[in-house]
This record gives structure tokens, sequence and C-alpha cells, in this order.
């Protein structure tokens, strides 16, 4: 509530200035020119949307599968945990700026870059939380399990991936966020479609309004991710947030 | 030598006929140090245990004086450095409930149905038949989270003996619980395992607990632990926490600690 407000008397301020300062529409447009391009262009920035919402969502998927598998491996062994654990915190700092256009020369305009960057930022905010929750479990679980005859698979699969669920969503939604960004930069980097390509070429266009309205519209599909997300945590994992659950 | 006195009108619904044993003899377990530079840590050294098919004997001694090493060698999840160890298949149950959280209260009980492959179905009637004898009826949906500490225990007791394992390994199973709960629950284990016997090999501080539940009360030393002092229990069953035989062995049970 107070945040509808708040956002009111900013988006007033902002119309307020545009109006008064006479400042040219291409540098700042007024909310009210954003609204009517969302409008107006509506049928551009959907199909631009799509390709977007594409590259974002198949990418998370691909980064969330990698990272499962990645996990799963480092956790069952700790020989690859110290080979390849030190390799992941060094992904992260390969500059996206620098490899997005190289990729793009690899694979050209398509999806597959696209992907490939999306995949590459999301990977480590989903493996993190997941390994971590891994690593959690509780030992004398596990001892329960052998007592019971169970195989290290089985302990797996009725022990340490159910706990591990929680993380594996936070990791998600922490991907949610940078996943839209990334996706806008890979398509900076050379693209034939998509809402970062849309941007790229409102700008010069002097169309400012409608490179809002495409910032606008991805900003309120990570939103609505994000909540789809949080929405599935409550459903499918109310255990997790009670707080007087025993802690596996 | 079996002191325990059962009423032979009492059927239980599922004896095993052929209840297990443990033996430890002589055992020594050492620890390697968790930090660089520390000393390793004996646990346990010349332990000698035995606890007879449908024997219940109790383990007390002060803290760190190696019983829950003596209940992972008697579950062979640990082997001892030296001496025997030769038990039968025991299940162990610990003193946190350690139920899953995700799991329903009739799904947890269930736990080692499922490993053992039994169909899910199956698996779910023999744990909901068990929990409403333990006076869970209604709660089988429940989740851990909406079970009381008491209800809580119950259910993982409930898994244990699913296990089939004829050997029960209990870990202070009660010692997370308030003191008023504690003993409702000593009282309600004594009533299950007079209807469901089985060999068990209950580690506790609780020196009434003990004595309350045990047909032998072996008293432990301070680490490396080995047992200084053995004594029967040849109180029949139901008993009184205010039999004064019992009362008298407590105390007894309370010198030979402090001793």
């Amino acid at each position: 509530m107070t945040a509808a407000l708040l956002l009111l008397g900013l988006l007033g301020g902002w119309e307020a200035y545009t109006r008064l300062s006479g400042i040219d529409e291409f540098v700042l447009p007024a909310p009210t020119a954003i609204a009517s391009a969302l409008y107006d262009d509506r049928a551009l920035l959907w199909s631009n949307f799509t390709v977007t919402a594409g590259e974002i969502g198949f990418g998370m998927l691909v980064a969330i599968v990698l990272g499962l598998a990645f996990a799963t491996a480092i956790h069952f062994s700790e020989g690859l945990r110290r080979a390849l654990y030190p390799l992941l915190v060094g992904s992260q700092t390969i500059p996206i700026v620098l490899i997005a256009p190289l990729l793009v020369a690899w694979w050209g305009f398509g999806l597959t870059p696209k992907l490939a960057i999306v995949a590459l930022v999301c990977f480590f905010p989903i493996v993190v939380p997941t390994l971590d929750a891994l690593d959690r479990v509780d030992d004398d679980l596990r001892k329960l399990m052998r007592t019971f005859g169970a195989s290290r698979w089985q302990t797996f699969r009725m022990i340490e991936a159910p706990a591990a669920l929680p993380g594996v969503l936070t990791g998600a939604k922490l991907s949610v966020a940078i996943a839209a960004i990334a996706a806008t930069f890979a398509e900076l980097a050379g693209s034939e479609a998509g809402l970062g390509n849309l941007m790229l070429k409102a700008i010069p266009q002097f169309e400012t309004a409608r490179a809002f309205a495409a910032v606008l519209i991805l900003s309120a599909f990570s939103v609505a991710l994000f909540a789809l997300l949080a929405l599935a945590e409550r459903r499918l994992l109310p255990w997790a947030r009670q707080p007087r659950g025993t802690a596996p | 030598m079996l002191t325990r006195t059962r009423a032979p009108e009492v059927a239980p619904a599922e004896v095993d006929t052929g209840l297990g044993a443990a033996r430890l003899r002589d055992v020594d377990k050492t620890f390697a140090a968790r930090r660089r530079g520390a000393d390793p840590v004996t646990a346990v050294r010349g332990l000698s245990l035995t606890a007879g098919p449908g024997e219940i004997v109790a383990v007390v001694g002060p803290s760190g004086c190696g019983k829950t090493t003596l209940l992972e060698l008697v579950c062979g999840l640990i082997a001892p450095d030296a001496g025997t160890v030769d038990a039968a298949p025991a299940a162990l149950m610990a003193q946190r409930d350690l139920l899953l959280p995700w799991r329903t209260a009739v799904d947890n009980a269930a736990l080692a149905l499922s490993v053992a492959g039994v169909e899910r179905g199956a698996a779910r009637a023999r744990a909901a038949a068990l929990l409403r004898d333990f006076g869970l009826g209604g709660f089988e949906r429940a989740r851990p989270a909406e079970l009381s500490g008491g209800m809580r225990q119950r259910v993982a007791f409930a898994r244990t003996l699913l296990s089939g394992r004829t050997v029960l390994c209990l870990d202070e199973p009660f010692a997370a619980l308030d003191a008023l709960t504690r003993q409702e629950m000593q009282d309600w284990l004594a009533g299950a395992l007079l209807a469901q016997p089985r060999t068990v090999v209950l580690v506790t501080h609780d020196v009434e607990e003990a004595i309350v539940l045990a047909d032998r009360v072996l008293v432990m030393s301070p680490r490396p632990g080995r047992v200084v002092a053995t004594l029967d229990v040849a109180v029949e069953r139901p008993r009184r926490r205010t039999d004064p035989a019992l009362v008298a062995l407590r105390e007894r049970a309370l010198r030979e600690l402090r001793a």
C-alpha cells in the first residue's frame, strides 16, 4: 500500500518535471508518453517480448538442469568438489561484456549465444544454495538410513534431494532478476529481435519512450516470474516455511 | 539370564520369534583428532556388553563417556579398533526425532519400508496401523511440524520398529522432551515394548529412565568408557516409579556414577 503510494508520487513528480522543464521527449519521456508507447507499439513490443522471454525461460532451464547436475556431482565426489568448485567461482569472474560478442561470433545471431549467456550468469546462484542445502543435511539422518540398509542412491533420493529443493528454489529466485539483464545484454551484443534489440534500435531513432516501455515490460516479466516461483515454493514446499519443522 | 517377566496372555500383533542379540567384547575405539595438533580421542576401551534376545539393557554414564560410540558399534556404523562386535542388524533411534519435515507422519513411519522397496499402499497401511496403536490415530496425515515433541518421538519409534530390526539402539530418546512428557513417554515405551518385545540397548543420562525401563543397567566410566557396574533390575512389569526396590536401585546407580 505504501509502496503503491510512493510509486504514484514518484510518477507524478516525474510527469510534472517533464512538463514543466520542457525537456526533450527523447531525453526523458514522461510516464504518459511511455504509457502511450506501450499501447501504440503493443504488437512490436509483444513480438520482441516473446523472443526475450524465450531466452530467459530456456536459459534459466539450461542453468537449472546443468546447475543441479553439477551440484549433485560435487556433492557425491569430494575429488570433483576440489577440482570443480574453484572453476565455478572462477566462471563468475568471466566478464560477460567480453565474452558476449565472442559467443555471437561463434554461434551467430540466433538463440544459442543468448542461452549460453543467460545460463552462464544464472548457473552460479543456482549451484551455491543447492549445494549448501545438500551439505546441511544432518549426518545423523544418513546414519539412520544406513541402519535401514539404504543405498547411497536411496539416501540421496529420499533425504538429500527433497532437503535440497528449497535451496534450488532460492537459487531460481535469485536467478530471475539477473536473467533478464543477461538476456538484454546478450541481445545488445548481436541479435535480430528481442526487447534488448528493440531498445538498442529505439534510442538512435529518438523513440526513447519505446525503449522505456520495453524496460517496463521486462521488469514486469521478471517480477511475475519471481512471484510465480515464490508461489510454487509456498504450494510445493509448505514444510520449508515452518519454523518448528525439524531441520533435516 | 532373563530377569524380565512377561505376562503370558499378552499376544503381541507382530512378535518376531527370532529376536536378535547384541554382544560387544573388549572393544576399543579411538577417533582421529578432529583438528590438526589435537590428540586422538579414545571413546571406549575394554568395553563389554551383552544384550540377550528380548532383553532391555540400559547404559548410563557421564557426558562424553562413549555412549553414542557404543550404539554406533552395535549398529555397525563404525568398526572397532580391537575386540569383537557381534550383533543382529540393529536400528538406531536418536535423541532428536529426525523426522523428515516434508513427509507426513505415516510416510515418516514408513521410511524404512520404502527403503526396503515395500509398495507404497502396503507400507502406509502398516505404518498407519502402528500409529493408531501408538495413540496417533487421526494424525496420520499431519506433518512433523504439526505434532508435539512426544508425538514426534512416537512417530520416530514407529519408524524404528517398522525397520524390522529386532535390535533397537535408543540414544537418549526422550532427552529433548520436557520432564512431564518424558515420564509419560517412558511409561508408554515400557508398554510398547511389553506388547512388541525387542532386544534394546538404551543409552541415557537419566538414571530413573534406565531403572524404569531396563532389565539390566550398566554404569559406564568417564572417557575412555567401559562398564564399571552392572545392576540387575528384577522388578516385574508394569513398574511404578515409587516402588521401593526401584528407588533403592536408583540410589545405588547414582552412587556408582559418582564413584
